[in-house]
């Protein structure tokens, strides 16, 4: 049986003698990489817990005022690493938010497909460890697999199968083929067999649920006040969702729904997650029937992006133009202005606030990570819980520790 | 494993062989890795050890989390200012013999993340055996530096351990460039603010 | 869309727009009260981010530090941009805490980053760098590079380990 949260000492007096404290990592397989919590117990129960994090801090936000536009997307991969084309998707939203560029037709959709790809990508890792963490080895094995087979198809489209810094400003590095385009048809077709699958190990399984239902419960007012987005904000019945909310990309065009749950709880949020990975194979299957011909990139005399290599080689005109974008002064002209722009990212809403000046690189590139926020969470929902469950908990907030620390 | 020529009088399933071999033999057809992940690598050497590459294949699979069972530490991901004394203390507690594999750009030589904070390359503050190269290496790519690491324990590897007792200097390029050097003398020093001083271990 | 201009002559705020974000400056001795405005009244219940800016390199700055409030309304998805500009040698604000428990490791990462002091704040400690570091590293006169912390640890050789 799930245990009620109820304290037996309460949090306001800490120093009472048989309470213990615990360290938990930073090196511990339970915390995925590098986060610590100092956890105050009374026998098992968890009176207080202080997170340090830190342990993963490598000055992305530095290097992004060093590095141009282009340049800094090799960087911001290394964000989210569960979902690195979802963090280059995002940051070039923001970048040509910052300097008015419309994408063209096909770029969006190509970016779309790109982007739910990331998010089942996210979250079967998600939804596998957790179940990991609990003692279900099957079902990251199962998942595993299935995120091998979306490793392949972005390593079609963009030569590397983890980092891919795949897009660039204006459009992507190189447009795909009608081979991955049936790489990713065959993908979703057989998905749903494995999801199935891993469904039934797990969504009735008595453990499982015993071991997450009515843990870390997250009211919904909670989740507002502590600034939670995505799917923990969803499990906690926040209805919003910057797809349906503030449409980007080809969102408008797809036909989706925005899963929310009531129960705010270990398990809410792993029910968003599975569902949600059944909503994005529907928007692939949408936009990929769907994705049009046409130009991938904008138009080469924005001077935003590169012309095509055989222009560059073969004519006068390319080549002049290849180098004007490269070189300083004569590229794209970047507005003294400062701007916000967010996507939905699996996680949340993973925003920037970019600081332009006259020339490509950025004067400050802020992210709005979500992991950071929804790990401050963490202290607030497990009061009260089992030691046990604190490995849970981890797990269902999905803290990715190069985003949480950046 | 040496197989010395055959002793008269010996029954057929007796074989000499050295001791210092048989125990590399032994040693380096069970590795069992501590896995320091930190950051993206060791997303990759989860996938390493799940489904589809299997790292059971080469008796590596025995990924335990407590230094203290552990003979093979694989350093994944970028360590940064706060983490290279956990690190550190992780590895004194990794009983002998051991070794250590450093994978991928950052854990080499910092990568991309040339910052203030990160480390650049842990083989300047512990001993490494081997590097992997790759942002992240792909799961063959460590498979294959796991190979070599079999192969150089078989053949290294002393009964006693004596190998590691010639290696008295840190492996990595010299701490402090002569860059840094200048660039640290050269910045302007913001009033009550001195160089960071680091927890002794 | 909330109407900005009661707003604006209660609390002296300038107001811009560029590319549909909604922003306002506000002098920081009235940040607190325009914040609390905000969410009481106007239904900003929601606080995305706050972030700051060091304008030290920034042509045509005025002054040093531009701390940044994104807030939104959960109900209307509308979005507001609060900024407020402070300066050496000791860049003090009130905490928002109060207000939105969200802001509590916000509000930390500034200090942390920027050195920038929120007063009220309930526990203000370093969160991202050692407790024992004494520089604001993304403040434009701290090198890339560091001033060679990194470095600065003791090596153990295969020998002696």
């Amino acid at each position: 049986m799930p245990l009620t949260a109820s304290p037996t000492t309460t949090p306001d007096a800490p120093d009472q003698e048989y309470l213990w404290t615990l360290n938990f990592g930073p090196q511990h397989p339970a915390t995925h990489t590098t986060l610590r919590l100092v956890l105050t117990l009374d026998g098992e129960r968890v009176v207080n817990s202080v997170p340090h994090i830190g342990y993963l801090h490598s000055g992305f936000e530095k290097l992004g005022e060093h590095l141009d536009f282009n340049q800094y997307v090799t960087i911001v991969d290394r964000m989210n690493y569960l979902s690195p084309l979802a963090n280059e998707i995002s940051w070039h939203h923001a970048v040509e938010k910052l300097l008015n560029i419309e994408l063209t037709p096909r770029c969006k959709y190509l970016r779309t497909i790109l982007a739910e790809l990331m998010r089942l990508h996210d979250h079967l890792l998600n939804c596998g460890t957790s179940a990991l963490d609990l003692g279900a080895f099957t079902a990251f094995l199962y998942f595993f697999e299935q995120r091998e087979l979306i490793y392949d198809i972005v390593e079609y489209a963009s030569g590397q199968r983890f980092h891919t810094s795949y897009t660039r400003v204006g459009g992507v590095m190189f447009d795909v083929n009608n081979d991955w385009v049936e790489k990713v048809r065959s993908f979703t077709k057989q998905f749903r067999k494995t999801h199935d699958e891993v469904h039934r190990l797990l969504t009735r399984n008595r453990i499982f649920m015993d071991r997450t239902k009515g843990i870390g419960v997250l009211s919904k007012e909670q989740a507002i006040n502590l600034s939670c987005t995505g799917p923990v904000a969803r499990a906690s019945g926040v209805v919003r969702d910057l797809r349906k909310d503030e449409p980007y990309l080809a969102y408008k065009d797809l036909d989706f729904k925005v899963i929310c749950s009531q129960g705010g709880d270990c398990y809410a949020r792993y029910l968003v997650r599975m569902q949600e990975m059944i909503e994005s194979v529907q928007i692939i299957e949408q936009a990929i029937e769907n994705i049009p011909a046409g130009p991938v990139n904008v138009d080469v005399g924005s001077h935003v992006v590169l012309p095509a290599k055989p222009a560059v080689y073969r004519s006068i005109e390319g080549l002049i133009q290849h180098f004007e974008v490269n070189m300083p002064n004569k590229g794209y002209e970047v507005p003294h202005e400062e701007i916000y722009a967010a996507t939905e990212s699996p996680n949340g809403e993973l925003g920037f606030y970019i600081v332009g000046q006259d020339s490509t690189r950025a004067y400050r590139a802020r992210t709005r990570p979500p992991s950071y926020i929804h790990f401050a969470v963490f202290p607030h929902i497990i009061k009260g819980h089992m030691l046990s469950d604190v490995v849970a908990v981890l797990g269902s907030l999905n803290i990715i520790a190069a985003e949480l620390d950046r | 494993m040496v197989d010395l020529p055959k002793q008269p009088g010996l029954p057929d399933n007796v074989f000499m062989t050295r001791l210092d071999a048989a125990a590399s033999w032994a040693r380096s057809n069970s590795l069992w890795p501590m896995p320091f992940a930190t950051a993206c690598c060791g997303i990759e050497l989860m996938a390493t050890a799940s489904s589809r590459f299997d790292l059971a294949r080469f008796g590596a699979e025995v990924m335990r989390f407590s230094p203290r069972q552990c003979d093979l530490m694989i350093v994944a991901g970028r360590v940064v200012m706060k983490m290279l004394p956990v690190l550190q203390r992780i590895w004194l507690q990794m009983p002998e013999p051991k070794w250590c594999i450093s994978m991928g750009a950052c854990a080499c030589s910092g990568g991309v993340f040339d910052t203030y904070a990160v480390v650049q390359g842990v083989d300047r503050f512990i001993p490494v055996d081997l590097y992997v190269p790759g942002c992240p290496p792909r799961p063959e790519q460590l498979i294959a530096a796991l190979i070599e690491m079999q192969d150089k324990i078989m053949k290294t590897g002393t009964f006693q351990g004596s190998e590691f007792s010639g290696r008295t200097e840190a492996t990595g390029p010299i701490p402090l460039e002569l860059e840094e050097i200048r660039r640290s003398r050269e910045a302007k020093l913001v009033d009550g603010l001195d160089i960071f001083q680091p927890p002794k271990l | 869309m909330l109407d900005l201009q009661p707003l604006i002559e209660k609390f002296g705020l300038t107001q811009s727009e560029f590319r549909g974000n909604r922003r306002v400056v506000v002098a920081a001795d009235r940040v607190y009260s325009l914040l609390e405005t905000l969410k009481n009244s106007h239904g900003f219940n929601m606080l995305i981010d706050v972030t700051c800016v060091d304008y030290l390199e920034y042509e045509g700055a005025t002054d040093r530090f531009g701390v940044v409030y994104c807030l939104l309304n959960m109900s209307t998805g509308d979005r507001l941009i609060v900024k407020t500009l402070i300066n050496d040698p000791t860049p003090t604000l009130p905490t928002v805490t109060t207000l939105w428990m969200g802001a509590d490791w916000m509000e930390r990462e500034v200090y942390d980053m920027f050195g920038i002091t929120f007063t009220g704040h309930h526990d203000l400690r370093r969160i991202l760098m050692p407790d024992e570091f004494s520089a604001f590293p993304l403040r434009k006169d701290y090198p890339l590079k560091g001033r060679g912390e990194r470095h600065n640890f003791p090596v153990i050789t295969r020998s002696e380990s």
